[in-house]
């Protein structure tokens, strides 16, 4: 049995595949990687389902051990990998020799990085997802991140190591992206036109409180037209809400089902990734698109990464 | 009945992967009768390419998969099952008890509340578990039942700074709605109680213990029942 060995965690690792869906009426919420498009073309590179579990590495990557060898691959954001002092290029597999020790830093571009091993981490599943649900302390490594000690069992695998990179365009393409594209929120309309107007021209600043359930923004504070009254209704990923305070906050993957806050919008699907690779202090704006626009664009991206001529060989 | 509801159903779009339907506009049983009546309907015939869903008082939230269809299609899908809930037999719905030790450790703020509404600890006792409740949905965290509706004379405001962790089990209070911590969370309702029953279990069958539509009663329990409770 291959195994991970954690010298040092990070600053916050934690198990994620691509989460947990229809649990809902139960009051669970998905979880999964905050970056799923890095997480599943790692997977694809070390040729894993691309659902795989691996090691979602948050802004300070950590240092494993691999006793007996495996084959890896980051992706998502450059957190200046070296294995035994050699550095390691971003979206492609590498083979690690028995003994090898495989350490990141951190991060020099966006907040997340996946270490994907061939085989996946091998966790025990909860509804059916290997994705840590921090909130309550289940699923993923015992419900919790990563320690100094931990033992991540890797899942068996077969096959022979061949070198896999994602081509360069598409990489580039992924790289983050500082305006995040949305669609009106269910109570856009609860909002006068001035806060609609400095929602979209106003850059904000992801704030230092800001983690998977959700991205505290800081700018201009949005005021909502008096006399509504909100009853608890069922929010959607990437949901923009605006708490009476009026400064926003966009709701990610471990957040509630459900909340009590009006939204002004919604990121689109196409650029949900994006999001997680936001890091506190990060500047953004926000565009409007149509809700054909949003479609389009979330068609177009899942085409372009359904083809396998994204991989080189 | 649920025709009513069926012809003022509001479809309101969420973001590009989900479409929210209201039931009304306001709290009340009929439009939790009807959401009941969908989410059964839904788990019994599904709709390939939705993904998840988000029950909650009067409104459903449908996640699909925008690759698969548009607002429009699951709309027009989803119209089509408003036609046939009338058709469709919804069991009784489930009766539980939640037993509770109130008040000291387990309810800190048993006396406050008490304050609050001029009576005894006792009767705040009393009153809350003089009623039976409906699970009108859950949300928050895994398990998390939000009961109405609360005696009127109970109605209380959060707390103005919710707090760091609250122990789970703890049976709480806000506004018109009764609920229990399933999980040790930050939580700003007011303790009053709590059970030794598990809301979420892995190795239960129904890992939450209730469940859209279940009615509750509190049952009052000593400490030292609370200490012997085996389900723990």
């Amino acid at each position: 049995m291959k195994a991970i060995q954690v010298l040092a965690p990070g600053l916050l690792t934690t198990v994620q595949d691509l989460g947990r869906q229809g649990f809902g009426p139960m009051g669970v919420s998905p979880c999964g990687a905050a970056d799923p498009v890095a997480l599943r073309l790692g997977n694809r590179l070390v040729l894993n389902d691309e659902n795989a579990a691996s090691a979602e590495m948050t802004l300070v990557g950590g240092t494993f051990l691999f006793p007996d060898g495996a084959v890896v691959a980051l992706a998502g954001s450059d957190f200046g990998a070296a294995l035994d002092g050699a550095g390691v290029d971003l979206w492609t597999s590498a083979e690690v020799r028995p003994g090898q020790v495989l350490s990141l830093g951190p991060t020099r571009s966006g907040a997340r990085c996946y270490l994907c091993v061939r085989g996946g981490i091998d966790v025990p599943l909860f509804l059916g997802s290997a994705s840590t649900h921090l909130v309550i302390g289940l699923g993923g490594f015992e419900g919790r991140p990563l320690r100094k000690g931990d033992v991540l069992r890797i899942g068996s695998s077969a096959g022979t190591f061949s070198r896999r990179s994602v081509a360069p365009q598409i990489s580039t393409a992924l790289s983050p992206r500082k305006i995040l594209r949305f669609t009106l929120g269910p109570q856009a309309e609860w909002f006068p036109e001035s806060s609609l107007r400095a929602f979209r021209d106003a850059t904000y600043r992801v704030y230092e409180q800001s983690n998977r359930m959700g991205l505290r923004l800081e700018g201009p504070l949005l005021a909502q037209t008096p006399g509504r009254e909100m009853i608890t209704e069922g929010v959607s990923l990437g949901a923009i809400q605006v708490p009476a305070g009026g400064a926003p906050i966009i709701l990610f993957v471990d957040q509630q089902t459900t909340g009590g806050y009006p939204k002004i919008g919604n990121v689109i699907s196409a650029d949900l990734h994006r999001v997680g690779q936001l890091r506190p202090r990060d500047e953004i704006r926000f565009e409007q698109v149509t809700w054909e626009t949003a479609r389009d664009l979330l068609i177009e991206q899942e085409k372009s990464l359904s083809s396998e001529d994204i991989f080189l060989e | 009945m649920p025709t009513s509801i069926t012809y003022g159903a509001r479809f309101e779009r969420a973001s590009d992967q989900s479409l929210l339907i209201y039931f009304g506009e306001k709290i009340s049983i009929e439009a939790h009768e009807f959401l009941r009546k969908l989410l059964s309907l839904l788990a019994a015939q599904p709709i390939a390419g939705v993904r998840n869903l988000h029950p909650a008082y009067c409104s459903l939230l449908v996640d699909f998969d925008a690759q698969i269809m548009s607002h429009r299609e699951i709309e027009s899908i989803l119209r089509g099952y408003f036609d046939r809930l009338d058709d469709f037999p919804l069991p009784e719905p489930r009766q539980l008890e939640i037993p509770t030790c109130y008040g000291g450790e387990f309810g800190v703020d048993l006396e406050e509340v008490a304050a609050l509404h001029s009576m005894a600890p006792a009767q705040v006792i009393e009153l809350h578990a003089s009623v039976t409740y409906v699970v009108y949905f859950l949300g928050f965290v895994p398990g998390f039942a939000y009961l109405g509706e609360l005696p009127q004379a109970l109605a209380t405001p959060r707390l103005a700074t919710p707090r760091h962790s609250v122990p789970a089990g703890s049976v709480a209070i806000a506004d018109s709605q009764t609920g229990v911590y399933p999980f040790a969370t930050p939580g700003g309702w007011r303790l009053i109680g709590r059970t030794p029953v598990a809301m979420f279990r892995l190795d239960r069958e129904h890992m939450s213990f209730l469940s859209v539509g279940d009615r509750v009663r509190f049952t009052p329990i000593s400490p030292a029942q609370f200490a012997a409770w085996k389900d723990r």
